[in-house]
C-alpha cells in the first residue's frame, strides 16, 4: 500500500477512455474514503477545472472600465457560454475574476459577508475599494500560506471619494495597483497593447473601445476565451455591469470565399471592424516583423 | 457597615433590577483624577491631572498613545486601563494589517464596549474598573468618546471624568458652543481651564508637573505633551483670562 500512490482523478490525465481493465482504472482513480481518512487527506484545489480567462481594466478620466468575456472553460472544453465573471461588491467596487470558478464564487461569498459586517457597524462609513482589495491580498496570501489557494486572478476596480481604483490580486497573494491590467493571458498578448495605446485622461468611450479591442485580439489569440464579452464601469454615477456584447469578428472570409462575396454585391464590403489582430496592434503602433 | 445581599455577583440582579458589582466598578472611575477631553472640527483634545503617591515618586501616567490617530485618558485603575490600551493597540495594528487604513474610531470603541460588556455578564469575571476618554481623527472629522465599565460608550462635544469631573463639566457646558469653531490653541486652553476647576482652592493649581496634554487631527497625529512643554499653555490659561471672564459673569 504504501509503496502505491493513491491517484487523484486530475483532470486531463484520466483515461477515461481505456477500456483494458475497467475495473482495475476506476480502483486507482476512486478514492477509497478509508484510506483517505487514514492519510488525513485534505482536499485543495490542485488544478483548476472550471476556468475563466483574461480581465482587462483601464482608468478613464473619471472611472475606471473593465472587460471580460462570458466564457467559462472546462480544460479546453467551451463548457459555459454565459456567465458573469465580474461581481459588484457593496456600493463602489466590482470585481473581476479568471481562474478556478468555483474558488470565485467561495471568495465571493466571504466578500459578501464582509460587505454586510460592514454595514452592520453602522458607523456611517463603508470600506473603500482600496481595503477591500487590501483584504482579498490577505485573504489569498494567507489560503496560498495553507497551500491551498484560491485559483483565481482577480482584478478590482472601483470609485469612492472622488477618487478611481484599479487593483490586481492573485492566487499567491502579490498584489499592485496601476493605471492599466491585464491578468491571466491577456498579461501576455494585451498587455504591451495597452502600454502603446494607453494614455492619461482618456474618455470612457475611448476606453471602452480600447478595451473591447484587447479582448478582439484575445479571441484571436486565446484559445479559451469568446467573443461575448461584459464591460463595467466604476464612476462618480456608480457602479454599471452591462448586458452581454457580441464582439465584431465575423469577417473571416479569405480566398474564393472573399471573391464570391465581392461579386455577389458587385463590390468589396467595407470594414468597419477590425477583423484582425495584425490590424490592431499596427494601428497601436506595436512593431510587426 | 451596610451589606447589600445581591452586590458580590457579577451576574445576579438586585430585585430593583440593578447590578450592584458594575456600579461599584463605575465608581472606581471616579476615584481616579480627573480627565478631559473636547473636540472642534477638526481636532480633538485631552488634558488630564496627573498624581503622584508621594515627594520621591513620579506622577502616574494618564494618557496612552494607540495608535498614530487614536489615543486615550484614564480614570480609575491603571493596571485595568493598560489591558484595554493594549488591547486597543493591538486591533489598531491587525485593522492596518488587514485593510492597509486607520482603524475607524467608532469601530475601535465598539469593539473595546463589546469586551468590557463580557465582563459584566460572565460568572467569575469582575468588570473593568476604568473609563476611558478616547481621542480620535478619522475620515469622519475628529471624535471624543467616553466608554464605561458597564460596556455602555457615548459620543461627546466635550467631557470630563474622574475626581470632581463635575466641576469641570460645569466649565466645558457654559463653553461648549464654541468648541467647533477654535483653533487647536484655544481647544487646549478651554481643556486646560475645565481640568482646572476640578483641582481644590488650597492645592498649588495646574503645573507643568501634573498636567499632561494630548492633541490629535487634521494632518496632526497623536502627540502627548507633557512637563516643561506644557508650560506655553499653562501661560495661556491666564493670559486669556479677561476675555472669559466677561462670560463667566452673565
Amino acid at each position: 500500500m504504501s509503496s502505491e500512490h493513491f491517484k487523484y482523478p486530475v483532470f486531463g490525465q484520466v483515461d477515461y477512455f481505456k477500456y483494458n481493465n475497467v475495473a482495475s482504472q476506476l480502483a486507482s482513480h476512486t478514492p477509497s474514503p478509508s484510506h483517505s481518512q487514514e492519510l488525513g487527506a485534505k482536499k485543495r484545489t490542485v488544478d483548476p477545472i472550471v476556468t475563466g480567462t483574461s480581465v482587462i481594466a483601464i482608468k478613464y478620466n473619471g472611472g475606471v472600465v473593465m472587460g471580460a468575456d462570458t466564457l467559462l472553460s472546462y480544460g479546453s472544453l467551451a463548457r459555459f457560454n454565459n456567465i458573469e465573471r465580474m461581481k459588484k461588491f457593496g456600493k463602489s467596487t466590482i470585481i473581476g475574476a479568471g481562474g478556478e470558478y468555483s474558488d470565485f464564487q467561495n471568495l465571493s461569498q466571504v466578500l459578501d459577508d464582509l460587505v454586510v459586517d460592514d454595514g452592520c457597524t453602522d458607523d456611517g462609513t463603508t470600506l473603500s475599494t482600496t481595503e477591500i482589495w487590501n483584504y482579498i491580498a490577505r485573504v489569498m496570501y494567507n489560503r496560498r500560506n495553507k497551500g491551498d489557494p484560491y485559483w483565481n486572478s482577480l482584478v478590482v476596480i472601483g470609485h469612492d471619494n472622488n477618487k478611481s481604483f484599479l487593483g490586481k490580486v492573485d492566487l499567491v497573494g502579490t498584489c499592485y495597483q496601476d493605471n492599466f491590467i491585464a491578468s491571466g493571458y491577456g498579461s501576455h498578448i494585451a498587455l504591451p497593447l495597452l502600454r502603446k495605446a494607453y494614455k492619461e485622461d482618456m474618455t470612457l468611450d475611448e476606453a471602452k473601445t480600447l478595451i473591447q479591442d484587447c479582448l478582439r485580439v484575445l479571441f484571436y489569440r486565446d484559445a479559451r476565451s469568446s467573443r461575448f464579452i461584459q464591460l463595467s464601469i466604476a464612476n462618480a454615477d456608480g457602479l454599471v455591469i452591462t448586458e452581454q456584447i457580441a464582439l465584431d469578428t465575423d469577417k473571416w472570409d479569405s480566398g474564393d470565399s472573399a471573391k464570391k462575396k465581392k461579386n455577389q454585391d458587385g463590390r468589396k464590403k467595407k470594414n468597419n471592424y477590425r477583423n484582425d489582430s495584425t490590424q490592431v496592434i499596427l494601428e497601436y503602433g506595436h512593431n510587426v516583423v | 457597615m451596610y451589606r447589600n445581599q445581591y452586590d458580590s455577583d457579577i451576574t445576579t440582579f438586585s430585585p430593583s433590577g440593578r447590578i450592584h458589582q458594575i456600579e461599584y466598578a463605575m465608581e472606581a472611575v471616579k476615584q481616579g483624577s480627573a480627565a478631559v477631553a473636547l473636540k472642534s472640527k477638526k481636532y480633538a483634545v485631552l488634558v488630564s491631572l496627573k498624581r503622584s503617591s508621594s515627594e520621591l515618586g513620579s506622577y502616574q501616567k494618564k494618557l496612552f498613545v494607540v495608535d498614530d490617530h487614536i489615543g486615550i485618558a484614564i480614570s480609575g485603575l491603571t493596571a485595568d486601563a493598560r489591558v484595554l490600551c493594549n488591547y486597543m493597540r493591538n486591533e489598531c495594528s491587525n485593522y492596518k494589517y488587514i485593510y492597509e487604513s486607520d482603524m475607524r474610531v467608532e469601530r475601535l470603541i465598539t469593539k473595546v464596549a463589546d469586551k468590557s460588556q463580557v465582563h459584566t455578564q460572565r460568572y467569575g469575571r469582575r468588570p473593568y474598573g476604568v473609563g476611558l476618554l478616547v481621542a480620535g481623527y478619522d475620515q469622519t472629522g475628529a471624535h471624543v468618546y467616553q466608554t464605561c465599565p458597564s460596556g455602555n460608550y457615548y459620543s461627546y462635544k466635550a467631557i470630563s471624568i474622574g475626581a470632581r469631573s463635575q466641576s469641570a463639566k460645569t466649565y466645558l457646558e457654559k463653553y461648549f458652543d464654541s468648541f467647533e469653531q477654535c483653533d487647536l490653541k484655544e481647544l487646549i486652553v478651554h481643556g486646560l481651564r475645565a481640568l482646572r476647576e476640578t483641582i481644590p482652592n488650597t492645592d498649588t493649581g495646574l503645573t507643568t508637573k501634573n498636567v499632561s496634554i494630548a492633541i490629535v487631527g487634521e494632518d496632526q497625529k497623536f502627540k502627548i505633551i507633557e512637563g516643561d512643554d506644557t508650560q506655553d499653555y499653562l501661560n495661556l490659561i491666564e493670559s486669556g483670562e479677561e476675555a472669559a471672564q466677561p462670560m463667566q459673569q452673565d
